[in-house]
């Protein structure tokens, strides 16, 4: 997480919207993200509802109960998904710079009529 | 004239306390020590080295040094804590469920309205039609900080 908002400008520069998802309540996102000096979103998802739909739950997987597996999807603009990355250990997650780097290269790779 | 005293099986244990208490106090919040503990498997080795002699001066020397307890209880305390590590590290972080049905390559991802750290709602299909917004990024994550 720390990753993500110290490369924070390299994805708003490419017009990337960070947004994190867990069980943790609003009241927890908001004390972590001040003590951590987090500014991207950080969304609740408390019953773990989207957690659910995009089968991510880890069932008991946290000291209070349900929780999320990490993973990481990237959607451009119409929602779909162009790069996704699902972990098989939660300590091995997805590096911000390499994500940088696919994002270059999913640009280059668009006709450049596309590219607005 | 008394046995000398044989700090090296303490001084290894307090080693793999180290090396365990290390990566999830600090390793873990890099990468490049995180994703594989590299550097605290040389911490548990550097442990297990000064045991190794800390044994060997207590029972190849015993007139010499004392050890002979604290030695093996030591050893035998820092394999466990080592045991752990490695469990910890090679199997239970990777007991995850398949995820086998998520969003893959190419499919649309499911719409949500989540709130924020202010309780504000926000709708993913609005986010990727915000102005200046070419990619989400969704990142799920374990939580409980």
């Amino acid at each position: 997480m720390r990753g993500f908002e110290k490369n924070l400008e390299e994805f708003k520069k490419r017009g990337v919207r960070v947004v994190a998802i867990s069980v943790d309540s609003p009241a927890k996102n908001r004390e972590h993200t001040a003590q951590q000096g987090y500014t991207y979103t950080f969304l609740s998802d408390e019953k773990a509802e989207v957690i659910r739909r995009y089968d991510l739950l880890h069932e008991k997987g946290g000291p209070g109960g349900d929780i999320a597996r990490p993973a990481e999807f990237l959607l451009d603009f119409s929602g779909a998904v162009r790069w996704v990355n699902l972990t098989e250990d939660y300590r091995v997650r997805a590096r911000p710079e390499d994500i940088l780097k696919v994002i270059d290269g999913l640009r280059t790779a668009e006709p450049p009529d596309q590219a607005e | 004239m008394g046995r000398r005293w044989n700090w090296l099986p303490l001084v290894g244990f307090l080693v793999s306390v180290g090396a365990f208490l290390s990566y999830f106090f600090y390793f873990a919040y890099f990468p490049t020590t995180r994703d594989f503990p590299w550097l605290n498997l040389l911490l548990f080795a550097l442990g297990l080295v000064l045991l190794g002699g800390g044994l060997r001066r207590a029972f190849g020397r015993p007139e010499r040094y004392r050890g002979r307890i604290s030695g093996p209880v030591f050893t035998a305390l820092s394999v466990l804590v080592l045991g752990v590590f490695l469990l910890y590290n090679f199997s239970f972080s990777q007991q995850l469920p398949a995820a086998a049905a998520a969003p893959r390559l190419g499919a649309k991802a499911p719409d949500f309205s989540l709130p924020d750290k202010d309780g504000q709602e926000v709708k993913l299909s609005e986010l990727l039609q915000s102005e200046g917004t070419r990619w989400v990024l969704l990142v799920f994550y374990r939580g409980y900080w």
